[in-house]
């Protein structure tokens, strides 16, 4: 490794001009005395330019500029879930053990605890051919997670050595034939996607236990969403609502650019709440990067790159991961303020024009892949987006849009009326559902797409009626549209509303969701035929079993009550026809 | 470090001063400019490189010229500070403003501040009862909490940061909160509404001012919020003083933060606000909270003014995007008399759900508060369309609920500015009251077993 130095030449804040050294793009330096990390963004002449990762008041022109001649990394093995790390995986618990409660500069931490021992069973035989990505042992890293330990990409060859016992991540514990020695650890440059064989189309739901994410604009496995929405519309509780209870079996969550106090909200939760499948604490399968806003900016542009190559990495074993990042407009406003710093040509609103590229390259990064050992692993990406004053027409918004296929549009009118998740149902898309259709026939009922229709055009007329409304009120509306209206009314405040701090109402399973939906259709149903028969609107709204019906969401063994409670609405509204 | 002063300076633009052929100069470093006149001025390196430095300067550069003398102090800037900043007005640049001396230093602060480590924070889930049931009830306030009052010109928010800033405590506590008051830009008579307000109720010996006023450089504004923001992190994690900073106005302070971009000849973000803007901001704001092991807690009332009471106009936006909610003051109550004229709809409170509820205000807290907003919100839909229609095509809940809106802004919101309404027996029992307006059987958003604990006519008990 050659170990060049040479000099500062400026400082403008984050941004570092340097003279004497010849590095590569990319390259990370230490810069100053106090050896800050930095990495090379820009070569001119015999200025290398340097974003520097840490804060930079009192350093001085003429200090060293040292290269390490690596690019940015990150150390991947056992010790990464549960874990919460800075934007260049430096774990902030190793960071208050040794600066305090305030986050200065100039330390390192590694990003794995390289003393701590596993056990490692070896999953090979010396003799056995292995290549890059195949699996050769596992390590329990908690107590739901098996860490598959794999052959870095790129090497390859016969197994001469392997053994199973406690050992440190840095310790050889396989080789082949041609030298190469394998330790638990590996390293990965954060900027280039790791490889696999090929990509597979997405055809199983990443199910979510939100009722309007899940039943009317799904997410598959591997797949890209988008949240645009203003403040307060509740992105962020959308995000930590997805990092809980989505069926991915390793979470990712970056926390770019944004609160502190989010940040220690999820990390005090998250121990003490339970996984619904697994039924031990969420943390076990998460990994969480938190970059707030006010930490150094170059270290945010780079937290998605690291927490998407950790996803990567699970990826690779075979898992299904989900990644959350909120905010990416916090990321883009990194890149711009970088931009801006080096004098690059704005693009639009100043930001740079190489934005859109990027946030194509990130959302790329998701899929469902063949992996190099021929398993099947996925990354679904959901990025939160926070467009200034809530308008999408801004280029974040409008780059994302480009790339991804979910599209929850959360909407501030719905958030005022404390309609939550306040995800409007009109705006919002899913190209999806084709793809995942014949999962759902399998899976959850037969009739299940056809549903989902009937729901959302439902919907759709009450959009409609609704536009009337406003101009001659409801009571001028013939008697089967009125009914049409209260149906709508009851899948918005029945079935779309989810409330995500309730014990029980936070998360529905997909098959509950499918008989939610069943029981407003026969609702419709029954009320059409009763009115037919004489009954009046009023009367069938206001059967006491309705509103059983529908309050029953709040408590444990809804879903073994539901067919209960329906008949006995079904029976009341019948009864409607006789009263009259 | 080295006293050397050097008179090259080559260029004067705006606050900027541009030197060349200097020793080394820190990023950051503190600076002195003495005039021919033996005027002294302040600045800070803002771009230093080899060939040239650049020096933001405090004070404003009127009168600089070529033969100005420029000192580099060779550190960044600090505040003195000790618990003696308590009872004091300090200028805008950290001097004494109200004639006493100098501050004795127990220490000297760093003034930019170090990012508080995500995993050392605490969460804060303290309720702090304001008095004020608007914000007690729909936007409840914790300890920790950054929350602004998005306002606008000719808004009363002076008095309602007032108001807070007397009655705030915690329930069931005596622990006092020490005011840190910063003032950006904000002119003299509203300074000296705010020094009355507190002298009359004798929370001055309990604050430390920091003041910028109109007339001073606009330049300073830009450190004024750090001075005040690093005396309470000074009080709160040193000294477990429960820091309550109230400042004003964040829009001047964007206002300078955009002269010095254009100056730099920066690339302008949205509306001629720098790029960095939200990361600036975020700074200022990021430095609220609890950290574990540490009694004191800073809790932030930034107020804004928004410019034609645009909510998106990137001053709101981005510190909406960054504060724990928001407290948004409404013209059209305002307009009605209704004082506090806050409008709950936009208004939001990020850390509400942690800090109420059993044990913390009272068990059914949440669920009214929905309720109320649900069918004020209700009501307030239904005016727009009584204003077609009239009040003869709506049916009996569309009604109760046109009727309810009024009553709640006329009841609930409107209390006086020396009213303090206990949590529990003052708001939420006069919710319940508000309530009974309204047939139980369109009260959805309660729990059934609150309405026969709570309900004043239909309670079981």
């Amino acid at each position: 490794m050659s170990e060049e130095s040479g000099l500062i030449y400026r400082i403008s804040g984050p941004v570092v001009t340097a003279v004497g050294i010849s590095p590569r793009m990319y390259e990370v330096v230490r810069v100053g005395d106090e050896g800050l990390m930095g990495e090379v963004i820009e070569l001119h002449g015999e200025q290398s330019v340097i974003q520097v990762y840490e804060e930079t008041s009192g350093v001085k022109p003429g200090e060293p500029v040292i290269r390490t001649g690596q690019t940015l990394s990150v150390k991947l093995g056992p010790g990464l879930l549960t874990q919460i790390y800075d934007g260049i995986q430096r774990p902030l618990e190793d960071l208050e053990e040794t600066m305090g409660v305030f986050i200065t500069r100039g330390v390192d931490a590694d990003g794995l605890d390289l003393s701590k021992k596993w056990e490692f069973n070896a999953s090979v035989s010396v003799g056995d051919e292995v290549s890059g990505g195949s699996i050769i042992g596992i390590v329990q890293e908690t107590e739901t997670v098996e860490h598959r330990i794999m052959v870095p990409p790129g090497k390859s060859g016969k197994v001469t050595s392997i053994q199973s016992g406690e050992f440190d991540v840095t310790t050889t514990v396989c080789t082949l034939e041609d030298g190469t020695e394998i330790a638990m650890m590996q390293e990965w440059p954060v900027r280039t996607p790791r490889p696999f064989i090929q990509k597979n189309a997405p055809d199983v739901p990443l199910i979510t236990g939100q009722r309007i994410l899940d039943f009317l604009f799904p997410l598959a496995k591997g797949g890209t969403a988008g949240i645009p929405g203003p403040f307060g519309a509740g992105k962020t509780v959308t995000q930590q609502q997805l990092a809980r209870w989505s069926d991915a079996q390793i979470v990712v969550y970056i926390g770019c650019g944004e609160r502190g106090n989010e940040m220690t909200e999820v990390l005090t939760e998250f121990p003490h709440l339970m996984d619904p499948n697994t039924g031990k604490p969420l943390m076990n399968r998460t990994t969480m990067i938190a970059n707030t806003s006010n930490m150094p900016v170059a270290a945010r542009e780079a937290s998605v790159y690291t927490g998407i190559t950790i996803a990567e990495y699970f990826r690779d074993m075979g898992y299904d991961v989900a990644l959350m990042a909120d905010s990416t407009s916090r990321w883009a406003e990194a890149m711009r303020e970088i931009s801006s710093r080096l004098e690059e040509m704005p693009g639009e609103e100043g930001y740079p024009a190489y934005l859109s590229s990027r946030l194509a390259e990130f959302y790329e990064r998701a899929g469902r892949v063949q992996t190099l050992g021929g398993g099947d692993g996925s990354v679904s990406v959901i990025g939160a987006v926070s467009p200034p004053g809530g308008d999408i027409s801004e280029p974040v918004s409008q780059g994302t849009l480009r790339i991804v296929k979910v599209f929850w549009g959360l909407d501030a009118g719905l958030a005022r009326q404390r309609h939550f998740p306040a995800i409007n149902w009109l705006s919002s898309y899913s190209l999806y559902p084709q793809a995942l259709d014949q999962w759902y026939r399998d899976n959850i009922a037969s009739d299940y797409p056809e549903v989902r229709t009937k729901i959302s055009s439902l919907l759709q007329v009450e959009a409609e009626l609704q536009e009337i409304v406003q101009l001659v009120g409801s009571d001028a509306l013939p008697m089967d549209q009125q009914l049409t209206l209260e149906v709508a009314r009851m899948i918005r405040e029945f079935f779309l509303q989810q409330n995500a701090f309730h014990d029980v109402d936070t998360f529905s399973q997909l098959d509950l969701q499918y008989e939610m939906a069943k029981a407003i259709l026969t609702f419709q149903e029954e009320s059409e035929k009763a009115m037919a028969g004489g009954a009046g609107l009023e009367d069938v709204v206001n059967v006491p079993a309705r509103t059983d019906l529908m309050r029953g969401r709040f408590e444990e063994g809804y879903a073994e009550r539901i067919g209960e409670l329906l008949g006995k609405m079904s029976k009341q509204i019948a009864g409607t026809m006789e009263d009259n | 470090m080295s006293g050397k002063e050097y008179r090259t300076i080559t260029d004067v633009k705006g606050p900027l001063v541009f030197l060349e052929k200097t020793e080394p100069v820190a990023y950051g470093e503190i600076v002195q400019l003495r005039l021919s006149d033996g005027t002294m001025k302040n600045g800070q390196v803002l771009d230093t490189s080899d060939d040239q430095v650049i020096v933001q300067v405090f004070e404003g550069t009127a009168s600089v010229d070529r033969q100005t003398g420029v000192k580099f102090l060779g550190d960044v800037f600090r505040l003195p500070v000790s618990k003696g900043l308590i009872g004091r007005i300090l200028d805008g640049a950290g001097k004494p403003r109200d004639g006493g001396p100098e501050i004795v230093a127990e220490d000297m602060a760093d003034i930019i501040g170090a990012a508080i480590n995500p995993f050392s924070r605490e969460s804060p889930e303290q309720f702090i009862q304001t008095g004020i049931s608007a914000i007690d009830a729909c936007t409840s306030l914790v300890r920790g909490q950054k929350l602004p009052i998005f306002s606008a010109s000719g808004l009363p928010h002076n008095d309602i940061a007032l108001q807070i800033a007397r009655q705030a405590k915690l329930v069931g506590s005596d622990d006092d909160f020490v005011v840190v008051f910063c003032a950006m830009g904000i002119t003299a008579e509203e300074y000296n509404f705010f020094v009355h307000d507190l002298e009359r109720t004798g929370a001055l010996e309990n604050a430390a001012l920091f003041v910028n006023l109109a007339d001073d450089p606009a330049v300073e504004r830009l450190i004024t919020p750090r001075l005040a923001l690093t005396a309470a992190e000074y009080l709160a994690f040193e000294h477990d003083y429960h820091v309550l900073v109230i400042y004003t106005d964040m829009t001047n302070y964007c206002e300078s933060l955009r002269q010095i971009g254009a100056a730099r000849e920066e690339v302008p973000g949205r509306r001629g606000y720098p790029g960095y803007m939200y990361t600036d901001l975020a700074m200022l704001y990021e430095r609220a909270g609890m950290v574990k092991g540490k009694k004191g807690s800073i809790t932030q009332f930034p107020i804004l003014t928004m410019p034609g009471d645009d909510i998106t106009h990137p001053i709101p936006d981005l510190s909406g995007y960054i504060t724990e909610g928001q407290i948004v003051i409404s013209r059209e109550l305002h307009q009605k008399g209704i004082y506090p004229p806050i409008n709950v709809l936009p208004s939001l409170s990020r850390l509400m759900n942690a800090g109420i509820g059993e044990g913390k205000t009272r068990e059914d807290h949440k669920s009214v508060s929905d309720q109320l907003y649900a069918a004020y919100a209700g009501g307030r839909e239904l005016r727009g369309l009584v204003a077609i229609v009239g009040e003869d095509a709506l049916n009996e809940r569309d009604l109760q609920l046109l009727k309810f809106a009024d009553i709640f802004e006329d009841q609930f919101l409107r209390q006086s500015r020396d009213e303090d309404r206990p949590i529990a027996e003052g708001t939420l029992d006069l919710a319940w009251d508000l309530l009974t307006n309204i047939d139980t059987k369109y009260l959805v958003r309660l729990d059934q077993k609150w309405i026969d604990k709570y309900h004043p006519t239909e309670s079981k008990s």
